[in-house]
């Protein structure tokens, strides 16, 4: 006999046997010399915990801006990343975050019964208006995902500068994907697939153990390829930083045009000393901004309607809307083997064309999301265009404020630096030692 | 603060570009204020926010066990003790294949034996016994639960606050096939089976336990 049944027989049998068949309850029988016990539940006993955290943070991001900044000191800011990974990482085992606070800030805004944190709050902010004043300091040494990446980076290679622009739009896209994802309460994708945090709790699903232990390794080679091609916090840190008032200055005087720092930078951010440039080639550079210029609102446009087109496979994310598809195709009786989701929807009662009405709805947002999402991706591809078709100019060698990582590499080697510290005594003695062979002609002015 | 700074270095940049640096990062300064602002005025809390299970929607369908990111899941079985019928045989604690209506392991439904089954009292020929869930054993496989439902239903599914994590992100929550995980304020981070919960609120006047007990369950 099917188990289930014999259970419902054996119920109803010793329902109709303690005589209770109205609300088909056996009652609490009272016991002559024994009291019934009240369930009890475990406190939670952290609730101090977060505000502890935003302070930490605060304090961590005063002591990287100063390390990073003013006290100059490589040796420091490593001090303070192994500091962050164990305090955000392994102790407070990296939730929340910043990154992820970025979800629960979209959620908030979008969604009024959600209830955001004050310290979910502060740790979104606290990081971006530092960032606004002195770069981006948070990822020096604070972040754990980043400081985890920064440890990890002991052999870098420098990658083309090609494939570095084209990667580097990945952040934004997944910046715009999460916001849209949070905001429609279908998820916090960046929690889900954040690839450390596994590491830090020294446990959780496999693949993303997988996935986190590959991209360490690649960080070995590639310096932060999470920051760099993936965190979408990263994506507003780095718009952020290119308006901030105070950065990482590499030479403390004048740049001698070395190269050193640009070989040491494992994260491609310096750009080098430009080269007065033949006035032909202005001019063709001048076009092929306009170029661009024009051909962003077309690029826009036609992003964004392709963007439309997701609509679908977007709002299958949604728990929602998976539901009412596995309903639909169980009532249809097409290629459903049952689940758990529809037989508890059914015994719910709730009439199906609700969920359907709802599910529709919902796909109807994500027809304008999905439009909103590609002309995102339009913008962002056009504004990377237009970045690299405008010239500036540099005299000397400088940190790409958005790209710059405040990790204290380049002027930790800058021969000048080398020289204010004492540590040698003439800039010639560094690039000597060092890149004796690599420097080319053209620079060794 | 000064950081160290070079006329050479900083390439002099025409005062226009200056300007609107300055006038950026001040607009994103005044941005994020507004927002957060009114984020923080509108929708926040001091407390934290926790994950939960609302009972009524959990149909212990065994995710709990295996989809938690903590090795040992957060989710505990939880009795109710005032809803429970104190069942001789009970179909939270015995498997539908039984031999006999023993302790024995191969007639127990918990794959740890995590459910302890203790006599109390025997009246008109009835048996009575309690079923206790310990806690270090459970897995929160939700067997018991799923058991108990053909019954009273006083056995339920809880996230346990002194092991959960708290993740921005549940990973239980995103496998849960009925979306019976909702976030509660970390004040008062429980949820019980409506009935529970009245029988509860009944013996609040006697007990100050029932009262504590209470004060930990979400008011919703
Ligand atoms: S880019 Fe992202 S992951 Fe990397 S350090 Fe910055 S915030 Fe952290
Ligand atoms: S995943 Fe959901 S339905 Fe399954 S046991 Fe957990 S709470 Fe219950
Ligand atoms: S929040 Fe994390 S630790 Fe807590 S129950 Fe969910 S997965 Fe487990």
């Amino acid at each position: 006999m099917n188990s289930t049944l014999r259970w419902a027989t054996l119920g109803v049998v010793a329902a109709v046997l303690t005589g209770s068949a109205a609300a088909e309850l056996i009652p609490t029988p009272s016991f002559s010399n024994h009291a019934v016990p009240t369930t009890r539940v475990p406190v939670a006993d952290d609730v101090i915990w977060p505000l502890v955290d935003v302070a930490i943070l605060a304090l961590a991001l005063g002591l990287a801006t100063y390390l990073a900044l003013v006290k100059r000191s490589r040796r420091g800011l490593v001090a303070l990343a192994v500091a962050s990974v164990l305090w955000f990482g392994f102790w407070r085992q990296g939730c929340v975050c910043p990154i992820g606070a970025t979800q629960n800030v979209a959620l908030a805004a979008c969604d009024s019964s959600y209830v955001l944190p004050v310290s979910v709050l502060a740790f979104f902010l606290l990081p971006l208006v530092v960032t606004l004043f002195f770069g981006r300091t948070f990822c020096a040494a604070v972040c754990p995902l980043g400081a985890v990446q920064e440890l990890a980076a002991v052999r870098p290679l420098q990658v083309p500068r090609w494939l570095d622009h084209a990667l580097g739009l990945i952040p934004y896209l997944y910046l715009g994907v999460a916001v849209m994802f949070a905001a429609t309460g279908t998820g916090f994708i960046v929690c889900r697939y954040d690839p450390f945090v596994a590491f830090f709790r020294l446990g959780g699903n496999t693949p993303m153990i997988v996935f986190g232990g590959c991209l360490l390794l690649l960080g070995i080679f590639v310096g932060r390829p999470y920051c760099r091609y993936l965190c979408p916090y990263g994506a507003i840190l780095r718009v952020l930083a290119k308006f901030s008032k105070w950065r990482v200055h590499i030479t403390p005087s004048e740049c001698i045009n070395c190269r050193l720092c640009e070989h040491v930078c494992p994260y491609g951010a310096i750009e080098p000393t430009t080269v007065e440039q033949p006035a032909a080639e202005r001019a063709q550079g001048r076009r092929r901004l306009q170029v661009m210029l024009a051909l962003a609102p077309v690029l826009i446009l036609t992003f964004g309607g392709l963007g439309t087109l997701l609509a679908t496979p977007l709002s299958q994310w949604h728990a929602t809307v998976r539901l009412a598809e596995q309903v639909r195709a169980e009532e249809l009786g097409v290629n459903a083997p049952p689940s758990d989701a529809a037989e508890a929807f059914r015994t719910s009662g709730q009439p199906a064309s609700e969920l359907y009405q709802s599910a529709l709805g919902l796909r109807d947002r994500f027809f304008w999301l999905g439009g909103a999402l590609g002309a995102w991706t339009g913008l962002v591809v056009s504004a990377k265009l237009i970045h690299l078709s405008v010239r500036r100019r540099r005299a000397g060698f400088q940190a790409d404020r958005a790209g710059c990582v405040s990790c204290g590499r380049c002027y930790w080697y800058c021969p000048v630096e080398q020289v204010r510290l004492g540590w040698i005594a003439q800039p010639a003695d560094a690039v000597a030692a060092q890149v004796n062979a690599e420097t080319p002609k053209e620079m060794s002015a | 603060m000064s950081p160290p700074n070079s006329p050479v270095n900083s390439s002099k940049p025409p005062d226009r570009r200056q300007f609107l640096t300055d006038g950026a990062r001040w607009l994103s300064v005044a941005a994020l204020g507004a927002a957060g602002g009114a984020l923080a005025v509108q929708h926040s809390a001091s407390a934290e926010m926790r994950w939960q299970i609302d009972p009524n929607q959990c149909i212990a369908c065994t995710n709990c066990a295996t989809q938690c990111v903590l090795d040992e899941s957060a989710v505990k079985a939880v009795q109710c003790f005032d809803l429970c019928g104190y069942c001789e045989i009970c179909t939270g604690y015995f498997d539908p294949q039984y031999q006999k209506l023993d302790t024995a392991a191969e007639n127990q439904l918990c794959p740890t034996g995590a459910v302890v089954r203790i006599f109390v009292e025997e009246k008109a020929g009835q048996k009575f016994f309690e079923y206790t869930i310990d806690e270090l054993q459970c897995i929160g496989c939700g067997k018991c639960v799923k058991g108990c439902a053909l019954m009273n239903g006083s056995l339920y599914l809880q996230v346990f606050h002194d092991r959960c994590v708290n993740c921005n992100e549940c990973a239980i929550a995103v496998a849960c096939p009925t979306q019976a995980f909702v976030r509660v304020s970390a004040d008062r981070p429980y949820r019980m089976k409506r009935l529970a919960k009245q029988l509860i609120e009944q013996k609040a006047g006697k007990s100050s336990e029932a009262r504590s007990l209470l004060e930990q369950v979400d008011p919703s």
